[in-house]
């Protein structure tokens, strides 16, 4: 599919590599966000990756639409070799009945055992497409099969952070006390989003993400360390 | 003790905001700022500050406020509001004007009726820490601003002056008065081939009304329903501020400064950079329509606003001492009408 400008008024132009969830294409959006932060084009106010496309917000007072799409073209013929730094965390889940208040209708849906849909969650390794819906929200894919599910069909009006959710191909982990409609089949002590942080979240756009299923107890010494802001998740760097 | 502003009472949304929090919407951190970016500048500029400056946004209702600093100079901007002086002998000293106010005086910021926010400044600013390289308040975040939340009675908030310059009070002599009417200009998409061409032509040619579901994420707008072509879901894709999104209902939602930064509906249209602070002024029942217009104009119009701006803050002129008279002020008046008025 040819790449596509899209307009958003003055604002932003979005450039559009297609229109599904799917990793090729976000190889390719995350590899332009990667070339726009190096090229430090004049008026580019920040670009914003999403599962298919990235906007491109700008300042009118600085540049043109017509001048940032002629910029653009260029970085998406360019050859020179990208350098993105990307990470893959082990985060740990306490898949245990308490902390995982859906894993059972999940395992009936599934029509899996409660064992068999830890063992598929946790041994998968996640592709972090973007961040979203709330500050610090990852949306990793993408699930094995078995666990794809529609949304739940009455969200909850609060969910407490560090639950770890799926729906559909994605699963994702809630930064904040927030609404939600996915899934809760466990929860992290440790914590995805601080504003002291910098950056904020913890994972970026591209990082990849695996699950290690932890105790209660292990839960709650992680958990309180991560409140003393005496823990970091373990992390690698990746080849890119 | 620290020089503040004492909340007595806090009005309805009362919370700090400057331009924005840029650098952040990867990690899905919304923009956030002044709804009415305009009338936040103009508040600055009255009293001798930068534009980025943090003031208080108000919505649609004032908060009463005592000055706990030795004196301190505030300016109001933003529709008719005014600065109503409390005590013993109240007294009006409109809007779009700087004042000096006194330790220990009360005041409160009224007539916000036709505007649905307006902005207080104080020469200097507040004294917020900046989150995340702004101080903002998200509230639905809990971060930014005063404790991540609107400000409650009794709150302080801190002033980085412990007292006024001395200076002449400067004012507007012919503040914005923008129509209500003003058609909203938009471009068409980024996804309008989402919908029916009777879905386009009823948002540039039907009457919008803005329904009670407003705040600073976004405003639902009554009106015609607008029909998709097939189905309502897209792959999640970025939001720019001022998108008209349209859930599966039909009925639009005109985000705004608080929206997330990603979102699963399409976007029909989005509103000029220009015309964001003008959508957020609009308060619920307020009419809406749109034009479309297309990029490059957008762009021409953004410009244009800019010079009118900088001609507006140009224009700001010391104010007549009350009970004397100002001759560079007569001598203007005479120059265009050839008759003085009193004004006071």
């Amino acid at each position: 599919m040819a790449v596509k400008f899209l307009p958003s008024a003055d604002s932003a132009v979005i450039v559009e590599f297609g229109d599904r969830i799917d990793r090729a294409i976000s190889d390719q959006v995350l590899g332009l966000a990667a070339r726009m932060r190096a090229a430090d084009i004049a008026g580019v106010v920040e670009v914003v990756p999403s599962f298919r496309s990235l906007m491109v917000q700008y300042d009118p007072l600085r540049t043109s639409s017509a001048e940032l799409i002629g910029a653009i073209q260029t970085l998406l013929t360019s050859k020179t070799a990208l350098d993105r730094k990307r990470r893959l965390w082990r985060v740990p889940v306490c898949y245990e009945s308490d902390f995982a208040p859906d894993l059972e209708s999940v395992a009936r849906q599934a029509k899996l055992a409660l064992e068999e849909v830890i063992a598929l969650h946790a041994g998968t390794r996640y592709h972090v497409y973007m961040i979203g819906f709330v500050p610090g929200y990852p949306y990793m894919g993408d699930l094995a099969e078995a666990l794809v599910l529609p949304r739940r069909a009455d969200p909850r009006i609060r969910v407490p952070p560090g639950s770890v959710a799926i729906a559909t191909t994605m699963t994702a982990i809630y930064p904040l006390e927030s609404p939600g409609g996915w899934h809760l089949i466990g929860t992290t002590p440790i914590r995805i989003f601080d504003t002291l942080a910098s950056p904020p979240a913890l994972f970026a756009p591209g990082d990849a993400v695996e699950f290690e299923p932890v105790d209660s107890a292990t839960f709650a010494r992680i958990r309180s360390a991560t409140e003393r802001r005496d823990y970091r998740p373990a992390s690698t760097e990746l080849a890119a | 003790m620290t020089a503040a502003l004492k909340v007595v009472a806090p009005g309805i949304h009362t919370t700090i905001q400057d331009l924005g929090r840029y650098g952040y919407q990867a990690s899905g951190v919304p923009v956030s700022g002044a709804l009415d970016a305009i009338s936040h500048r103009l508040a600055n500029r009255i009293v001798g500050n930068v534009d980025s400056a943090p003031t208080l946004e108000i919505l649609f209702q004032g908060p009463t406020l005592e000055v706990m600093a030795d004196s301190a100079r505030i300016a109001i901007a933003g529709g008719a509001a005014e600065i109503e002086l409390m005590g013993a002998r109240p007294s009006s000293l409109g809007g779009w004007r700087s004042a000096l106010l006194r330790r220990g005086q009360r005041f409160r910021v009224s007539k916000l009726g036709e505007a649905a926010c307006c902005y207080l400044a104080v020469e200097g600013g507040f004294g917020i820490e900046p989150c995340l390289g702004s101080a903002s308040t998200y509230a639905r975040g809990g971060f930014g601003g005063l404790e991540g939340r609107a400000v409650q009675a009794g709150d302080l908030v801190p002033l980085v002056r412990e007292q006024a310059s001395e200076r002449a009070e400067l004012g507007l002599a012919e503040p914005p008065r923008p129509s209500r009417e003003q058609r909203i200009r938009i471009v068409l998409g980024p996804q309008q081939d989402h919908f029916t061409e009777a879905a386009l032509e009823r948002l540039v040619s039907e009457d919008f009304i803005v329904s009670k579901h407003a705040d600073r994420m976004g405003m639902r707008l009554d009106g015609p329903l607008l029909a998709h072509r097939d189905g309502y879901n897209i792959v999640s894709d970025g939001i720019a501020t001022g998108a008209i999104q349209v859930p599966g209902s039909g009925q639009p939602i005109l985000l705004l400064a608080d929206h997330q930064t990603t979102g699963g509906y399409p976007k029909i249209a989005t509103v000029i950079s220009a015309d964001i602070p003008v959508v957020g002024r609009r308060k619920p029942g307020d009419l809406v329509r749109f034009a479309a217009v297309n990029v490059a104009e957008a762009e021409r119009l953004r410009c244009d606003q800019e010079a009118a701006f900088k001609a507006l803050v140009a224009g700001l002129a010391p104010l007549k001492p009350a009970g004397g008279l100002d001759a560079a002020r007569l001598l203007d008046a005479n120059l265009i009408s050839g008759v003085v008025f009193d004004e006071t």
